[in-house]
């Protein structure tokens, strides 16, 4: 290095003064560049600053267009327009002449072209386009260091869909003999890996080679790769993880060269990369998790040396073993380790102790315990960050003895938190504990007022909302749930008596939605002082119209009593005129049903939430006034999708002049034949406008919607759930006799003397002691419930679990791992199958057979059972593409029992559905009483999920409820009537009908059951249910004529490159043929070296593909109306050629 | 790694670097917070930070901050040592390096940036190796200053 700066001194005079060089700051001050930053530092002003940038790059700007400027001088005119830009100042102008300077500069003021490029444009950017020729140049460049530059800025920012131009090169770069190039290449191939992943799907067997690569640079780069692969798809690595454990051990015993050392810890980087991965691979998987055991002990006795580096690779050491299948002699150093961070003066350490801890707390509750002195002090500690830390911690481990301290402490930093974010986490996180835990009404209420205040209008709105529901619903007996009503007004009351002004607008909200339930009940409470204080919030100016809205419902109902008519006639008058529609709406209300007792006692009736309400959801009621306009000559109703459509369809006419000079031949008559629908459609379209308007106003109602939702659903809700989930907010756990909790007692009587203050103050014990109380006592049940935090979006319907921690089963699929009785009932019927194998058995004697089927119970079949479930829950895309090619190159009925379970299962079919190719059934999940599994239809013009639900207890389950839902799916119920109740040993069967809203690779569905049975609390298990999109392809059958006006029409589209198929046949025919088979498509026509082909996604997505043969591969070029659709579709053709 | 962003103890941005696309509005709006939320820390606090959605990991040099964003799952000691090595590398090549050497030579600074870190990945952690990647680049302005075309001067063997 030295020589280098020397030479490069050495150099100095000749060079010109405009080049700063390394090493000699005061001597580039003399630069324009230094004079411009001297001048920014002498000033005093932002404005004279602005001044002063606004004249620099008035005269770069001038520079820079100047045809004399040479490619010296854009140099470093590019420098100067970098600074402005850092500063804040646009230089827009100047980004065409970075991509300039690297398209024509030398080497070095290329590089500054490049670096410019790389600051000033995103990925985004359209100017991108112009640097792809550029970067192809220096690709093939014989100069190395032009080749480094072209792979540095490939692999930070390159237009997504013109990867497939410079693909072949970086590919070509992976076999270069120099170790730089082939390290950049493949991070340059990572990047592309994250953001087109489809693209590089056919070199992942190179992906090994550079895992291979000799130069540990390299192999280095690809774990990149790798660790992303892994974490999507753990399932499809796994063959890899004896090479990971080998390269760990080699790094770990110090073959790597000195160079890779820092601070004399081998290849720190590396390490910790790997212990990622592995942690990946090992997780849920004993046998994957045994391979590593060693050298996850040789590495936390490696790393020894007090650094820092050392104490980044002993965490992920740490993460790593609470990850995978736990060993308890790793577990108690991992604990050790732990406990080191925690006790650690350091306060980065001592973080990420805490963090740890929050990580493993609920495997293993009893490590929080000995730390608990120490926790108690994080709790005061000056540096907020610990202290969020610890309250992190301490909601992990929160339960219905502790929760009244730890909900205190929250809320007491919340108090002194000024940051939004952190609010809005703290805030639902108290709600959430207040929800399970609370001890009392009292308690609840006032935490909830706290929350409500503090939380103000940013915290999330389903807390508000699930208050009210759990108001409403109440959750224990009658009298509780009055008194917990009458504390709820009485709390309200005196805060609106105080200085209501102060309250959030949610809170405003809550308190007259609860004041118009729920005031009568207080009958001390004349309705007039109600009136009184709601009819303030109307007058305060912050009273949003939201609020204003939900207070006018509120007097709509007080005026029940009669006696505030003359209040609540002024109210309506002064609103009835208002410019807020939904306000205005709500004053007609209050007039009219003030006037009209009958009416409000209909609408509003008294306790409502005890009366289940009947919506009528079709709107039948409306069919006579329709079917009478429609007499009359209105238009017929569409939806606002076909609307959509005609419109769209109308906008494509607009197309029709360009369409017309293209090659695509269209006869006069076709284009006659077009536009007469169309036109038609523009005529309806218009009428179709006009219902849109009429939307348009009830957009705003969408708000009126939210207002009344909470009183227009609980009938409906109570009727749903209040049954479901008898949520017992204050029941002590269970599991909590007397002698335990002296068990409890003693064992935390013992835990602090390990702790290291010497002596601990009387306040701090008497803390540790309340905060930590009943901890002991639950690990067994938290042991039980390992894994993760019950997922948020279940938590409400999982409050009834909290009570009842034992007895409440959360069952996530990934999770089942004891065989249960479903698997043995599934293998029971591989025997009985066995014996009664043939095809045409009736149901109903399969119903029998089934029933049978429990009774005798065969453990010999677990493995077997355990390892398809092991499949399904896997993601593992080939195993799921793969039986869906089985499905989709065997068109025929799929009669043939692909497995004994799925055999059984499909007599249930019904009979229309039973003659129709499908997809195997698979296990879902399963328990002691109930298993579920599933398969996919493929109807012609839909996709209908199957959901089998097996009742293999001795007892009828009740109240039966299915809950689907996903990102990317519509999905709808077929039945009309759900089945509630199952029998004994029977199976009931849920249809549902899919469609893709979203199209991605793969779409999932996760669904939630909760059922009943005859004893004990409601129950819920969890799953879901992966499936291709290539079950929702079917062949568009069109025209050749049709063809070319669509591909005009349709905006998204991609192309690549497939490899042909050449068994005997014409190559071309054979690869179409193949794609037509296994994906559905239907080929439009032939002509010579090309193809088209046409095909929908249900329903009526269509995309379309071109095929040309290009030498020796296939060049596709995919367009569809929707976007991601052509991605996707390309993704499957690959897979499908690559089966082939 | 989202972002690293170099700042001084005023407040002034000294040097960024973003991984992950996001608009100039939103860069702005985030480096200015961010500067500000590190800048009110006290000099013995915890090194790192979970700043809205982000997990931040930051130091002090100096005068200057070095401040990075990662992603969850990431490792928060070890981004304190990808800092420490840029330092390292800083100091290497500017020799004792400081903050005016990266104010004036900030495209410098960014070389050294990109050789390291890659797409906000660790590129090459052997520090003679970047110092060397770096070196050949410089080499070549000298040698282009001087009159010989760069083409000429190349051979592979000495990258």
């Amino acid at each position: 290095m030295s020589d280098v700066v020397e030479k490069t001194l050495t150099a100095l005079p000749s060079l010109l003064s405009l080049d700063s060089q390394p090493g000699s700051a005061k001597l580039s001050s003399t630069s324009k560049l230094g004079n411009l930053i001297r001048g920014i530092t002498e000033l005093t002003s932002k404005h004279e600053e602005e001044k002063l940038i606004q004249r620099e790059l008035a005269s770069i700007k001038e520079q820079v267009s100047s045809p004399n400027t040479s490619m010296r001088q854009m140099k470093e005119l590019m420098v100067r327009a970098i600074y402005c830009e850092s500063l804040g100042y646009e230089a827009s102008f100047s980004y065409i002449h970075a991509i300039k300077l690297a398209q024509q500069g030398t080497v070095l003021e290329k590089r500054v072209g490049y670096l410019a490029v790389s600051l000033f444009l995103n990925e985004s950017h359209e100017l991108l386009l112009l640097l792809v020729n550029t970067v192809l140049k220096d690709l093939q460049s014989t100069n190395l260091i032009e080749v480094c530059m072209a792979l540095t800025v490939v692999s930070q920012m390159f237009p997504k869909d013109m990867i497939p131009a410079i693909l072949p090169l970086v590919e070509e770069k992976l076999n270069h003999p120099k170790e730089i190039i082939r390290r950049k290449a493949v991070l340059a191939l990572y990047k592309f890996y994250l953001i087109a992943p489809n693209q590089v799907q056919h070199i992942h067997n190179k992906f090994r080679k550079a895992l291979c690569d000799k130069d540990p640079g390299v192999m280095t780069a690809s774990l990149h790769i790798y660790l992303q692969m892994i974490q999507e798809n753990p399932e499809g690595y796994k063959d890899l993880t004896a090479s990971f454990v080998t390269i760990l051990k080699q790094v770990v015993g110090g073959k790597l060269p000195m160079d890779f050392n820092y601070h004399s810890v081998p290849a720190p980087w590396l390490q910790i990369q790997l212990l990622r991965i592995l942690s990946l691979l090992g997780k849920n998987d004993q046998s994957t998790s045994e391979i590593m055991y060693e050298v996850l002990d040789e590495s936390l006795r490696r790393a020894e040396m007090n650094h820092n580096i050392t104490y980044a690779i002993l965490y992920e050491c740490v993460k790593c073993i609470y990850t995978i299948h736990p060993k308890s002699d790793l577990l108690e150093k991992a604990a050790k380790c732990i406990g080191n961070f925690v006790l650690s003066p350091k306060i980065n350490l001592k973080y990420l102790g805490l963090k740890a801890l929050t990580y493993v707390v609920q495997q293993d509750p009893k490590l929080a315990l000995q730390h608990q002195m120490t926790i108690i002090e994080c709790l005061d500690h000056p540096d907020l960050i610990i202290k969020r830390e610890t309250l992190e911690l301490l909601f992990r481990i929160t339960n219905a003895q502790n929760v009244t301290v730890i909900v205190e402490k929250m809320l007491e930093f919340l108090h002194s938190n000024t940051d939004d974010y952190t609010t809005i986490d703290l805030v639902g996180k108290v709600a959430e504990l207040a929800e399970k835990y609370a001890p009392g009404n009292e308690w609840f209420i006032e935490t909830m007022n706290t929350v409500f205040s503090v939380g103000g209008d940013m915290m999330q709105p389903d807390i508000p909302n699930s208050f009210l529901k759990l108001l409403s619903e109440g959750f224990d007996t009658v009298e509780e749930d009055r008194k917990l009503r009458l504390f709820a007004v009485d709390s309200y009351v005196s805060l609106l008596q105080g200085e209501p002004g102060k309250l959030p607008q949610r809170f405003l909200q809550v308190i007259s939605w609860v004041l118009g339930e729920y005031s009568h009940l207080r009958e001390e409470l004349e309705p007039a002082t109600v009136m009184r204080l709601l009819a303030k919030l109307l007058d305060m100016k912050q009273t949003s119209s939201e609020t204003k809205s939900w207070v006018l419902l509120a007097m709509t109902k007080l005026v029940r009593a009669g006696q505030v008519f003359q209040s609540a006639q002024e109210v309506s008058e002064t609103y009835g005129s208002s410019m807020d529609t939904v306000l205005r709406q709500r004053a007609q209300e209050l007039q009219h049903l003030s006037q009209d007792c009958e009416l409000r006692a209909r609408v509003l009736p008294q306790d409502a939430g005890l009366e289940p309400l009947e919506v009528d959801s079709s709107l039948s009621f409306l069919d006579g006034f329709v079917s009478e306009a429609l007499a009359a000559g209105a238009a017929p109703y569409k939806p606002p999708h076909q609307r959509q459509e005609e419109l769209a369809q109308a906008k494509a006419l607009s197309l029709e002049p360009y369409g017309l000079s293209l090659p695509i031949s269209m006869s006069s008559c076709s284009i006659a034949d077009r536009q007469s629908p169309t036109l038609l459609s523009m005529s309806s379209g218009l009428s179709g406008d006009s219902t849109d308007l009429s939307h348009k106003g009830s957009s705003t109602t969408l708000k009126l919607d939210g207002v009344k939702r909470v009183w227009g659903r609980e009938g409906y809700l109570a009727q749903r759930e209040a049954v479901e989930e008898a949520a017992q907010v204050e029941v002590p756990s269970p599991l909590r006799s007397p002698s335990q909790q002296a068990e409890a007692d003693s064992s935390h009587s013992q835990t602090p003397t390990p702790t290291p203050t010497p002596e601990p103050d009387q306040e701090k014990q008497q803390l540790a002691s309340s905060l930590f109380f009943g901890l002991s006592s639950q690990s067994s049940v938290c042991l039980m419930g390992k894994s993760e935090p019950t997922p948020q979006r279940f938590r409400r319907k999982a409050k009834g679990q909290a009570s009842s921690s034992g007895a409440a089963e959360q069952i996530s699929n990934s999770l089942v791992s004891a065989p249960s009785a479903v698997d043995n009932f599934l293998c029971n019927n591989l025997l009985d199958s066995n014996i009664t194998s043939q095809v045409g058995i009736s149901s109903s004697e399969q119903t029998s057979e089934l029933s049978q089927g429990p009774a005798t119970t065969n453990g010999t079949c677990d493995t077997e059972a355990e390892s398809t479930d092991g499949d399904i829950k896997g993601s593992n895309p080939s195993l799921i593409i793969g039986d869906n090619g089985l499905v989709a190159a065997d068109p025929t009925p799929h009669k043939d029992p692909g497995s004994p379970k799925d055999f059984c299962l499909s007599s249930h079919l019904p009979a229309e559905l039973s003659e129709l190719c499908r997809s195997e059934i698979t296990p879902l999940c399963s328990n002691q009483s109930l298993g579920l599994s599933a398969c996919h239809v493929h109807k012609e013009d839909s996709l209908v999920l199957v959901v089998f639900i097996t009742n293999s207890s001795d007892a009828a389950i009740r109240q039966i409820l299915l809950d689907l839902d996903s990102e990317q799916l519509q999905v709808s119920c077929v039945s009309d009537s759900p089945v509630e109740d199952v029998t004994s040993h029977s199976v009931a069967m849920h249809q549902f009908s899919l469609t893709v809203k979203r199209p991605s690779v793969h779409v999932e569905v996760v669904g939630m059951v909760s059922y009943q049975l005859p004893v004990g609390t409601p129950q819920e298990v969890q799953f879901s249910y992966k499936l291709p999109l290539t079950s929702f392809i079917r062949p568009l059958t069109v025209s050749t004529e049709e063809y070319g006006t669509m591909w005009l029409s349709f905006s998204h589209d991609t192309k690549q490159n497939l490899t042909l198929i050449s068994d005997g046949e014409e190559p071309l025919t054979a690869t179409l043929n193949v794609l037509k088979e296994k994906l559905q498509l239907h080929i439009v026509e032939i002509i010579g070296m090309e193809g088209i082909i046409a095909c929908q996604l249900l329903r009526d997505q269509p995309c379309l593909m071109h095929c040309r043969v290009h030498a020796d591969v296939l060049a596709v070029w995919l367009r569809s109306p929707v976007p991601d659709l052509p991605d996707c579709l390309i993704y499957h053709c690959q897979r499908a050629l690559q089966e082939h | 790694m989202q972002f690293m962003l170099l700042f001084s103890r005023q407040g002034k941005l000294r040097l960024q670097k973003w991984y992950v696309p996001l608009s100039d509005k939103e860069k702005k709006k985030i480096t200015r917070e961010l500067v500000q939320t590190v800048l009110a820390r006290k000099p013995k606090m915890c090194s790192f930070l979970e700043w809205r959605d982000l997990k931040i990991v930051y130091k002090r040099y100096a005068s200057l901050y070095f401040c990075c964003a990662i992603e969850d799952q990431d490792n928060e000691l070890i981004t304190l040592e990808i800092i420490h090595r840029y330092v390292e590398l800083l100091d290497k090549y500017f020799g004792s390096v400081c903050e005016l050497d990266i104010i004036f030579n900030f495209e410098k600074a960014y070389f050294i940036l990109d050789e390291f870190l890659l797409g906000g990945e660790a590129q090459e952690t052997s520090k003679k190796n970047v110092l060397k990647a770096i070196e050949q680049a410089d080499l070549l302005q000298e040698v282009s200053n001087t009159g010989l075309h760069p083409e000429s001067f190349v051979n592979p063997s000495c990258v």
